[in-house]
């Protein structure tokens, strides 16, 4: 089973190298025990660009869909049978890149 | 048979079998809702079946077998998309429980699942009353004063979610058990606190059947996992508060303070057991922690057959090693109550006033400060903080009394 870890940000944070080198060590615990799927970095909320083409005639809006003082910094995708390990992991890695993370499971096929 | 005596029966059956039934089923189909439908179908069965079959000589393997068929009938009713997914979610939850966990019994995996961190805390105790307490929703909704429509939302979101995220229905691993253990004796204190101090202004002062329920669910925890000292700390915790109950709150529906209540309408069997607990904890040589120190100081309180023989020095000491553990407010908070007692009023003042910032919002320490201005002669500075007290105050018991006292002041 798949999960998202968010990685939670403030505006004002930025990655120090000792939290860059923090969670490459994680990266590699997550590789090793076969739980890697993907991860990535995010380019902050005021490089969004919204884009809605329900109505077939796209509008494209500059900025994040909602703003708030919070926001989506990374994340990573985890492969883990149960919560507990998820948890575990995210709990890891929340230490990793000194940030708050949310857990969500993908839904099932 | 005759009726009382069936009703007796399935009474009893579902007081003792209700979890078993519901923890069996959970891990044979990998899913509560199909275990809580399918057990309570089985009781429904039961109570038109018995009258006129008679009570079966094992009610709990015949339970578990007829909610086992329910819930089969239930799985092949549902649509071929639905049973594959159902066939595979039994595959992964049917394999053999790994060793992971050094207890092994089904209603202790119930108890871990249904108290998980990652659910809400009201979702938590919802979830264990209805599974393991085997109380309806329209029951846990009135003891919590919710809607019951609401009641049953939250036990259903907290279902969805341990299936959506797969929560595991196992016990935890020896490295994470304390602090699992600690995260169920929460939800069984929160329970028993709740019936023992209902905050609500128009519910009983005092809940016997919440109380009950609490200390029923703790005996089992007790039952499953019998080396684990905090689990007898807080049932020995539990019996010596319970103990006091009949002398706690009088006739007339006012709160009476421990050094004021009939020590001879305190029931001594519960005194007994909880006093047999903690002198067990204390040959164990093992460090104590919350609930024990909690248990010890209470045991130290019924040993006294006269309040005047209350050991306060002891008392003291085992708040003294509970604020090393407990830095909470309200430990030290307790922690000077005791010291009123062993070097007066002046002292124990002094040591409230410095919670003020901390517990201002919180009844008990203006009701604490109230108390000790009254013995210093202050009664202007104790009439507001009986006031506030009363204003902060949910349990109708200790409103009455604090009334009083207030009203009392010279």
């Amino acid at each position: 089973m798949q999960y998202l870890v968010s990685v939670i940000a403030e505006p004002t944070d930025s990655g120090t190298p000792e939290e860059m080198a923090a969670i490459d060590v994680f990266n590699d615990r997550l590789r090793a025990e076969r739980h890697w799927v993907f991860a990535g970095g995010l380019g902050g909320p005021d490089t969004a660009t919204v884009i809605d083409n329900r109505s077939g005639a796209a509008v494209l809006t500059d900025g994040p869909f909602v703003e708030s003082k919070e926001y989506l910094a990374g994340f990573w995708v985890i492969e883990s049978p149960d919560l507990d390990v998820a948890l575990e992991l995210a709990t890891a890695g929340s230490k990793a890149c000194n940030r708050k993370v949310e857990v969500r499971p993908f839904l099932g096929e | 048979m005759s009726e009382p005596v069936v009703e007796e029966a399935i009474t009893r059956a579902h007081r003792e079998e209700w979890a078993r039934v519901v923890a069996a089923l959970a891990r044979r189909f990998g899913d509560l809702d199909v275990a809580e439908d399918a057990a309570a179908e089985a009781f429904a069965t039961a109570v038109e079946r018995w009258p006129a079959d008679g009570v079966p000589p094992n009610p709990g393997g015949w339970l578990t077998t007829t909610a086992t068929r329910k819930a089969i009938d239930r799985i092949r009713r549902e649509s071929k998309r639905d049973a594959r997914q159902e066939e595979a979610q039994m595959l992964y939850d049917v394999e053999p429980p790994q060793p992971v966990g050094p207890i092994d019994d089904d209603r202790l995996r119930l108890v871990f699942t249904c108290c998980h961190p990652a659910l809400a805390m009201d979702s938590r105790v919802a979830l264990t009353l209805r599974m393991v307490g085997g109380l309806t929703v329209a029951e846990i909704a009135r003891a919590f004063l919710v809607q019951e429509t609401a009641m049953g939302r939250r036990i259903t979101r907290a279902k969805a979610k341990i299936k959506a995220t797969r929560i595991p229905y196992r016990v935890p691993s020896a490295a994470d058990l304390p602090a699992r253990v600690s995260g169920v004796l929460a939800v069984l204190f929160l329970v028993f606190n709740e019936g023992y101090l209902a905050t609500g202004p128009d519910t009983d002062p005092v809940r016997r059947e919440l109380t009950a329920e609490a200390i029923r669910l703790t005996r089992l925890v007790r039952a499953l996992m019998p080396q684990d000292g905090e689990v007898a700390g807080l049932l020995a915790l539990m019996l010596l508060i319970e103990a006091r109950g009949a002398a706690r709150v009088s006739a007339s529906g006012e709160l009476v303070t421990l050094d004021e209540q009939d020590r001879g309408a305190w029931d001594a069997a519960l005194v007994a057991e909880g006093h047999r607990l903690v002198r067990e904890r204390l040959a164990s040589g093992v460090a104590p922690g919350r609930y024990q120190i909690l248990a010890a100081i209470n045991a130290v309180h019924t040993s006294a057959r006269d309040v005047r023989d209350t050991d306060w020095t002891q008392v003291v000491a085992l708040y003294d090693q509970l604020v090393r553990i407990d830095t909470s407010p309200i430990v030290a908070l307790n922690r000077a109550v005791a010291v009123a007692e062993m070097d007066g009023p002046e002292v124990a003042l002094a040591a409230v006033d410095r919670l003020g910032e901390a517990l201002a919002g919180y009844h008990a320490f203006h009701a604490t400060r109230a108390d000790l201005l009254r013995r210093l002669g202050r009664s202007h500075e104790s009439r507001a903080a009986y006031d506030r007290a009363i204003e902060l105050a949910g349990n109708t018991a200790e409103t009455a009394y604090l009334t009083r006292r207030r009203d009392q002041l010279a």
